[in-house]
């Protein structure tokens, strides 16, 4: 998690790419992130895996609804790893309702696939391009989307009230 | 769930004449937990595979931001149960990292012991079940015999053998005590008797590596790109160890390698597994003699760490103390900030994410499973290989689908 000398060569590599576009930096603990707007985030992503980052560790979402000073809904998180020197790098966009879209990084690294289908099933943000898009760990009959924030943590009955298939009809 | 997900495959197997589908799980005694598997098969050979997870799907990532940062430990201990310590110790690892604590050096070497004790439990029941799996029921029993061992020191320190709680933020539950330090040098002594009784039955099978040998290959440019770590990375020869590469708790001051195998199959893993157990004893037989003196809680009278528990109750300034800890209006603040943790877990690179918003208890705390990156890498190491290859590699990926699900 030290970045120290080779962290300017990500910020070169996706400033090169995207040249006009605001990108906010900011460390914690010695762990540097930057905010891409989502529209940018494929060709931001693509800079950094070119850049070295060639390990997708983890991609998830947080739901802001609740969080102090936030004005954006959803903030989606890339932890990005270089396997050779261990560099890490976190990557962060907001997406706002109604439009929970966002390009699929599974062209870029294939750890995005089931990553992509869980932040869907979590929260219900749309990977476009992902090839096999549908919920990873709940059932397809599920509608709400249970980590956000909006959510109830005792659910809303919803196990209850899945079909029984008798042994007949299956 | 998804009953469709039965016809899917069987499309497909229109377009390619003789194909057939078979329902792997979820109850079936090579998957140990509950997870599915919707194979193609033509004739024994696996045209390909569809994993279907979700049946322990216990929504722990919602429980985290209801629970505060000591409270979630019990939900940790329930993700990879087979090596409940490890992800005690990697989810206060996290927290601490984001309240800035720097542990006393009696507790980190207490916790790099029971880290390097898990990953000796762990490895013992993956190489264990597998041969299991693949008819060997003797090497089995030789392999549990060990884990009892080592389940006597988690109660002895804890007080619980299987879901320990043990780790706080800060510090430890209890401190150990010298007949524990003997326990742990005995296991040392013991160890290596047993492990060569283990391997014997195991490594030179020549019907379990004649069935693993070749199956099940995961090239590196996939393991990395996939997101494997761990013995999965290194069995495909990807050189990394967040021991070595990131050092935390006491793995600096201690003398270790790092095992790596280039095959990438499932034999290469098992390899992987049974070299760390010998460099894990390595550790551990380090750290039980250089055990520092001294307090596992971090000192001072400040909210960062528990007080003993013989203060709490004998004294009106621990009780005070302990009270000021727990109660969910008074307790530590922390950072409004977002913090990545992660330590070398016996499967693999398990971290947590943890969004503040200035409480005790997590805003969001995600888990980065290591088995779930794994089990996604599970369809491209099956293709092309026998339906009863299956075993070997789900047993080779040490998939535990409560961490899976979570």
């Amino acid at each position: 998690m030290t970045q120290t000398s080779s962290e300017s060569v990500y910020k070169l590599a996706i400033e090169k790419a995207l040249p006009s576009v605001a990108l906010r930096w900011s460390e914690f603990r010695g762990q540097h992130r930057v905010d891409v707007p989502a529209a940018n985030i494929a060709s931001a992503l693509t800079a950094l895996k070119d850049a070295g980052m060639d390990q997708l560790c983890d991609l998830t979402a947080v739901d802001l609804l609740e969080y102090p000073g936030a004005t954006d809904r959803f903030e989606i998180v890339y932890l990005l790893l270089n396997t050779s020197n261990s560099d890490r790098l976190t990557v962060r966009t907001y997406l706002n309702e109604p439009d929970l879209q966002i390009p699929s990084a599974y062209p870029i690294w294939i750890a995005a696939d089931w990553l992509e289908r869980e932040t869907y099933d979590m929260y219900g943000i749309v990977f476009t391009g992902h090839p096999n898009f549908k919920r990873l760990l709940l059932p397809d009959a599920f509608e709400s989307f249970p980590l956000r924030k909006d959510y109830p943590v005792k659910g809303r009955g919803e196990r209850h009230n899945f079909p029984i298939i008798t042994r007949a009809e299956s | 769930m998804p009953l469709e997900l039965m016809d899917s495959p069987g499309a497909d197997a229109n377009q390619r004449e003789g194909l057939w589908t078979l329902n792997f799980g979820p109850q079936h005694p090579a998957t140990h937990t509950t997870l599915r598997l919707v194979l193609q098969l033509d004739g024994e050979m696996v045209i390909d595979a569809e994993p279907d997870i979700g049946f322990l799907h216990s929504g722990f990532e919602k429980l985290a931001e209801v629970l505060d940062y000591n409270q979630y430990v019990t939900i940790v201990d329930r993700m990879n149960y087979i090596s409940p310590m490890a992800n005690e110790i990697a989810w206060h690892h996290a927290v601490e990292g984001l309240l800035g604590i720097e542990l006393t050096p009696r507790c980190k070497y207490i916790r790099t012991i029971f880290a390097e004790l898990m990953r000796i439990h762990d490895h013992l029941l993956c190489t264990g079940t597998c041969v299991l799996d693949l008819g060997g029921a003797t090497a089995f029993m030789y392999a549990f015999n060990e884990r009892e061992k080592i389940y006597e020191i988690c109660e002895r320190a804890s007080g619980q053998r299987f879901h320990t709680g043990y780790t706080r933020v800060g510090g430890l539950l209890y401190d150990v005590t010298d007949d524990w330090v003997a326990m742990v040098k005995d296991f040392c002594k013991t160890f290596p008797k047993a492990y060569r009784d283990f391997a014997g039955l195991v490594m030179k099978n020549r019907i379990f590596v004649e069935r693993t040998r070749g199956v099940g290959v995961l090239t590196k440019e996939d393991a990395i790109s996939g997101g494997a770590t761990g013995p999965v990375a290194r069995a495909s020869g990807v050189e990394r160890d967040l021991r070595r590469d990131e050092p935390y708790l006491a793995y600096d001051d201690l003398d270790f390698d790092v095992c790596c195998a280039t095959g990438g199959d499932c034999y290469a893993r098992f390899q992987v597994r049974m070299m760390e157990m010998l460099e894990s004893l390595k550790i551990i037989e380090q750290a039980i003699d250089k055990l520092p003196s001294g307090p596992v809680f971090i000192s001072g009278t400040g909210k960062e760490g528990l007080p003993d528990k013989s203060e709490v109750y004998r004294s009106i300034e621990g009780l005070i103390h302990h009270f000021e800890n727990i109660m969910p209006n008074r307790q530590m603040p922390s950072p409004k900030e977002s913090f990545y943790g992660a330590t070398e877990s016996p499967n693999g690179e398990l971290g947590y994410y943890i969004v503040s918003d200035g409480d005790f208890r997590a805003y969001r705390a995600r888990t980065r499973p290591p088995s779930l990156l794994h089990f996604a890498l599970f369809s491209r190491m099956i293709r092309g290989c026998m339906l009863s290859d299956v075993a070997a590699v789900l047993g080779s990926i040490n998939i535990i689908a409560a961490e899976l699900d979570r």
